[in-house]
Formats: structure tokens, C-alpha cells, sequence
């Protein structure tokens, strides 16, 4: 792990880092001056070159997906994902509320490589500081041109827009997104058609997160060749990592995915150990739908690769939560059935039905009512659900099975004790349901 | 399915009734449409001002906005019983939204809601007698690495300790950010009668 000089949280701490005179002093919109003299073509080329991986959940090469969009289209939109939902990732908002006019430069430039003529910046609701930030950005950025008509002089007009959401996680599914957009029920679509050849509207759209966003103006600034030199060939780039629960230094860091869980939760310039002389019992990565994974497999690096190798979806959001040894895992298990089971759109049966039978199940063997076969039955349910079995529409549902497959697979034994003894779990909890 | 007929309490509102929406709420959200291609698309912003302005989202509220929209008033009940943060019945002037995730769970976000009922006296999705507060939980509200934390309207507590709970709430300001403000999405003040006036 090599010493890091932080590029997309570089003005985090800086006064007034927020405000555009104080971007632009520290070389903000340099970029985008250099990217409107480009060609289009070659800024889409040039983040091809870098290897961009989506910072959203999935890892999708952007360059790759701006390279999708149909040829003489008129129309194109761009969508921006501040949905940021899942459990524990805050990176979007750390970038939003300290530097939102770096996100604004960057969809500037992806913008005028996909020739967008409109963006909108879909952000949560829970978001209100982070909107209010957010939108005086906006507003300055419109005053001193750099979004509207013509930005400056190049010919090329943007409008951007921010959207609020109204409270549900499948709106942060790209196509749940589009159509909570369109005014109605964020209820995933079935793919295809892609979005960016069907999407908002009908029409070509690209939707990224606000963190692939973000690098967007580094690449074009420092180009492909500094991109790929940071990090491994396969994890291109500076990536941001969360880590929260019970450490000493809960936060959101910058690093090149070279690092390790250990690093995230131990190392000084990270999470710094466990707090209070806790003990740690496992990690959840990369979000939670990613998987969980025990203290003895915290060597896992945190790149788009290794994380598959201990079981996990895959590097997620590369937010990690720490759960310490006084944790009971039926908890655990319980929170994340429960997160599901309400955030669960309900237009496909397995998933719908899993994760409601799985919250049930799981509610069973925290009130001390286990049952034998309850494991076996949650882990039929989970490999019973999905994208990848080919049941569902959208991923909410593989990032349903993965953790409670992996919860109860991982900590068989400690389940097992439990339904032997038939006792409750928090007594907290048990006042609550007698009442 | 049953042979009987079922009662299903179509809700009665007198159509004759005076709007809800006045002419410049109205306008506000007419202002949203140019942004869109369709207007259906300006719907979330519209729901989310009435219910700034009107406290929750009324039956007549739901016609009277798929009125302005030129959308059926179905559509505007679809979507608005999709999202968790539309009231379809009246709430308490601020909500209280405490996060249930597994950051803040495991930091103490579970003691944290059990003092918020027990100071105020209800249970979620319930609202104090004298319509102050509202008690909702909320998933992760991705201020994780300050858990547990809770949201009172647009201000988020960080950190918060069950000791803390009872300052928090007795704060006539628990519910204002510092910093920069829009009121883009801001609702309109209304003077009793019913009729809102811009701030
Ligand atoms: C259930 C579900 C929730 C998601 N939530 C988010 C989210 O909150 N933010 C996000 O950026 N991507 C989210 N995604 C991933 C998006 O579908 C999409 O892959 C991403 O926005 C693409 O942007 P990227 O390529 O820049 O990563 C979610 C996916 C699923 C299946
Ligand atoms: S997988 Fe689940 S969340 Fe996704 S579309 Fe189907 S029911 Fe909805
Ligand atoms: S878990 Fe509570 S804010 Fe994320």
C-alpha cells in the first residue's frame, strides 16, 4: 500500500471548498476548458483508455457504456445517481456536500462526450443539506456559464437539473431510477432495451454515479495514462471506501483498490481498529448486498476481482460495516432480511416472496422460536432467487440472497446454538413485541 | 375471492369544496413541467410541495394535482403509495426519522428509537396528541459513519446517545440546517384559510 495523495476528496477540509470561486482557485473547470476542445469522440476514447469502472455497485466500464449509445440520435439524457441507498455507504454524499462542483465539472465533460442535453441529478430525499449544497452549485455554475447555453462559447448547451427522489432503495436501480423519474412507481425494467438505447423518456440515456462522475474531470486532466497507473491493471483509478460501526475512525477514505478489509479497518490512516476494546466478528464490505465475511478472511483486497474469491457479489460500493463480537448474528440477519423485505418492489414473486418469508424467518430466530430446518429453508429461499438463476428483474434480489446465504452459511454454528437453546435474542427487543 | 360485494370505503370528499391548491402553488408546480418531457414526470416535485404545504397528501389534494398535471388521478395515487415519504393521512409538523440499518443498529440506533417513544409517548408511524412530532424509521439514511443518527425534518443528528434524545427533541430548532437553503422544493406558507402565500 503505497503512500496516496488524495484526488477526489483533495479539497475536503478546505474553507468553503463548496463554493465555486474556492473550486475554480484550485484549478476547478480546467478540465472541462480542455475537455469542450476536444472532440467528443475522443474524450469518450480517452476514458475507454482509463478503464473507468462504474463506481455504483456493478463495475461497468464507462467509457464503454457512453460507447453504446445509437448513432445520430438527437436526443440523449444523462441521469446521475445520488440515490445512494444502500446500507453503509455515504461516499456520494461525502463528495456532494464537500465538493459538488467537481460533480457538476464532470457531468459537464461526460455530458459533452455523450452530447446529453439534458442531466438530471437524481438525489434521495433524506438528502436535504446535501440538495441545498447541491443546488446553489447548480446556480452558480448557470451564472458563470458553465452549464446552460453555449458554455462558454463552445457551441455546446446543458441543462442540468436536480430530481428528488421520495424514499425507496430500487429507485438507485438504473431503471427503477428512470422511471421514479418519469413520475412513476420505481419499479425496475426488464433489460432489454438498455437504457442507452431505451431509457428515460424513451430515449438514449446513460446513467453513472456521482463517484464515476467525479473521476471523469481527473482523467481528462491528467489523462488515461496517470488513471490506469493508479491501482491494479483490472482497478483502475482512486476509489473512495467507507467503513462504519465500531472502529476508531468511522469515515470515508481515498485510496487505490490496493488495499486490503484489514487496511480499511485497521490502518491508522483509516478506520484505525476497533473502538472500545471491541472485538471484531465480521466485515460486510462492500454494502450489504455484496456478502459478509468473517475476521479470518479480512485479507480480502478491496478491487472489482478479489472480493469473488471469498464468496462475495463482488466489490459493491466498497462501504464496509464492522460487526463486533458482542453482536448476535440473528441481529444481523434480521436487519438485512428486514432492509429487503421492505425494499423489495414486489413485481417478481421470488423476490417479493423470498425476502418476505426470509424477514419472517429470520424475526422467528431472534425471538428464540427457531427452527431446525429454518437454516436449510433460508438458504433454499436465497439460491432461489435473483438475477443470476434467472428469476428476477433487477439485482435487489441477488443482493437479498448473497447476505443471507453468506450469514448463514458463514455462522452456521453460532445459529444452530441458538435454535438448540430456543432463547431470545435482545431483551430490548422482546419488551417490544409483548407490548 | 368473496361473492360479496366488499365495502371498500371509497373515500368521499365534497367536490365542491374550495381547492386546496391555490393559484400559486399551483404555479409553482406548472414551473416544474418545462423541465420534463412528459408532465407526469413533474409529479414527485409536485407531491412533495402540497405536502410541504399541506401537511399530508389528501385524497382531494391527489385529484386537485392530477388535475393541474392533465394525468389521471389514479396515476397520482399509484406513485404516491409507492414512496415511504408521502403521508396519505395527516402527520406532526416534523417528523422524527430514526435510522434502523445495520451501521447505526449496531452503534446503538436501537436504544436511540426506544427513547424517542418513550419521550414521546407513541409508537412508529404514530403522531403526538398535540401534532408536533411524528415517529417513522427509515433505512439507512448514508450518514453511517455518524451512527446512530436521526433525521428531525431536513437536519440530521449525528451520533446520537439515548441521553441526548430529550434535548434534541425540547430544540424548537431540531429541525434547520445551517448553510445554504433553496426553497425550490419548499412548499407555500399557508394563513389558516387555507390559501398559501409565497414566503
Ligand atoms: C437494488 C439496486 C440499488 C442500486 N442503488 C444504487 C445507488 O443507490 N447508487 C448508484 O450509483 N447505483 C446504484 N445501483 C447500481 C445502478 O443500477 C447502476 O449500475 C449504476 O448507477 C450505474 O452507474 P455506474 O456505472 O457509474 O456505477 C443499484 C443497483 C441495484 C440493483
Ligand atoms: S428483483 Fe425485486 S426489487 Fe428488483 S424488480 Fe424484481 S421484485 Fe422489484
Ligand atoms: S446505517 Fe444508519 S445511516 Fe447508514
Amino acid at each position: 500500500m503505497a503512500e496516496f495523495e488524495p484526488v477526489l476528496l483533495r479539497n475536503v477540509g478546505v474553507e468553503n471548498s463548496a463554493s465555486l470561486k474556492v473550486y475554480t482557485q484550485r484549478g476547478g473547470y480546467r478540465s472541462a476548458a480542455k475537455a469542450l476542445k476536444m472532440n467528443p469522440e475522443n474524450v469518450v476514447e480517452e476514458v475507454k483508455r482509463a478503464n473507468l469502472r462504474g463506481r455504483g455497485g456493478a463495475g461497468f466500464p464507462a467509457g464503454v457504456k457512453w460507447g453504446f449509445l445509437p448513432k445520430g440520435r438527437k436526443i440523449t439524457y444523462l441521469c446521475v445517481n445520488a440515490d445512494e441507498s444502500e446500507p453503509p455507504t455515504f461516499s456520494n454524499r461525502v463528495l456532494m456536500e464537500n465538493d459538488p462542483h467537481q460533480l457538476l465539472e464532470g457531468i459537464l465533460i461526460a455530458g459533452y462526450a455523450t452530447r446529453t442535453t439534458t442531466a438530471y441529478i437524481y438525489m434521495r430525499v433524506e438528502f436535504h443539506e446535501q440538495f441545498h449544497i447541491l443546488q446553489k452549485a447548480v446556480d452558480e455554475a448557470y451564472e458563470a456559464g458553465w452549464l446552460g447555453k453555449n458554455i462558454q462559447g463552445s457551441g455546446y448547451s446543458l441543462d442540468c437539473y436536480i430530481h428528488r427522489g421520495a424514499g425507496a432503495y430500487v429507485c438507485g436501480e438504473e431503471t427503477g431510477l428512470i422511471e421514479s423519474l418519469e413520475g412513476k412507481r420505481g419499479q425496475p425494467r426488464i433489460k432489454p432495451p438498455f437504457p442507452a438505447v431505451e431509457g428515460l423518456f424513451h430515449k438514449p440515456t446513460v446513467v453513472n454515479n456521482v463517484e464515476t462522475l467525479c473521476c471523469v474531470p481527473h482523467i481528462i486532466e491528467r489523462g488515461a495514462d496517470w488513471f490506469t497507473s493508479v491501482g491494479p491493471p483490472h482497478s483502475t483509478g482512486p476509489k473512495l471506501f467507507c467503513i462504519s460501526g465500531p472502529v476508531k475512525r468511522p469515515g470515508c477514505y481515498e485510496a487505490a483498490m490496493d488495499i486490503t478489509v484489514r487496511d480499511l479497518v485497521y490502518g491508522e490512516q483509516f478506520g484505525g481498529g476497533m473502538s472500545d476494546g471491541k472485538e471484531l466478528k465480521a466485515v460486510m464490505p462492500g454494502g450489504v448486498s455484496m456478502g459478509i465475511i468473517t475476521a479470518d478472511e479480512i485479507d480480502c483486497k478491496l478491487d472489482f476481482e478479489d472480493p469473488r474469491n471469498y464468496g462475495l457479489l463482488g466489490l459493491g460500493t466498497s462501504a464496509a460495516v464492522v460487526i463486533d463480537t458482542d453482536t448476535d448474528m440473528r441481529d444481523v440477519l434480521y436487519n438485512i432480511c428486514r432492509f429487503f423485505g421492505t425494499e423489495s418492489c414486489g413485481q417478481c414473486t421470488h423476490c417479493r416472496e423470498g425476502t418476505a418469508w426470509a424477514m419472517r424467518i429470520a424475526d422467528r430466530l431472534r425471538k428464540g422460536a427457531g427452527r431446525k430446518e429454518d437454516l436449510d429453508v433460508l438458504v433454499d429461499v436465497a439460491n432461489n432467487m435473483g438475477m443470476m438463476p434467472g428469476m428476477n428483474i433487477c439485482g435487489l434480489s441477488d443482493g437479498a440472497a448473497f447476505p443471507i446465504r453468506m450469514i448463514v452459511e458463514k455462522f452456521r454454528a453460532e445459529f444452530e446454538e441458538h435454535i438448540r437453546n430456543q432463547r431470545p435474542g435482545r431483551v430490548l427487543e422482546v419488551l417490544e413485541t409483548l407490548r | 375471492m368473496s361473492w360479496k360485494t366488499l365495502d371498500r370505503h371509497t373515500p368521499q370528499f365534497d367536490s365542491e369544496a374550495p381547492p386546496l391548491i391555490g393559484a400559486a402553488l399551483k404555479q409553482k408546480i406548472l414551473n416544474f413541467v418545462p423541465r420534463y418531457e412528459t408532465s407526469l414526470a413533474a409529479l414527485l416535485p409536485a407531491l412533495h410541495m402540497a405536502q410541504e404545504t399541506l401537511g399530508y397528501l389528501s385524497d382531494q389534494a391527489l385529484v386537485e394535482i392530477a388535475r393541474i398535471l392533465d394525468i389521471p388521478p389514479s396515476r397520482v395515487l399509484d406513485t404516491a403509495s409507492f414512496y415511504t415519504h408521502y403521508w396519505r393521512k395527516p402527520r406532526g409538523r416534523k417528523v422524527v426519522m430514526v435510522c434502523r440499518s445495520i451501521s447505526c443498529e449496531v452503534t446503538g440506533g436501537r436504544e436511540v428509537l426506544a427513547e424517542c417513544k418513550r419521550l414521546l409517548g407513541i409508537d412508529e408511524h404514530e403522531t403526538t396528541p398535540d401534532g408536533e412530532y411524528s415517529l417513522v424509521t427509515e433505512e439507512c439514511l448514508a450518514g453511517c459513519d455518524h451512527g446512530p443518527c436521526m433525521l428531525v425534518g431536513e437536519k440530521l443528528h449525528k451520533h446520537v446517545r439515548p441521553e441526548q434524545v430529550k434535548d434534541i427533541l425540547a430544540d424548537p430548532n431540531n429541525d434547520r440546517i445551517d448553510g445554504p437553503r433553496s426553497s425550490l422544493y419548499d412548499g407555500l406558507k399557508t394563513d389558516g384559510k387555507k390559501t398559501e402565500t409565497a414566503e
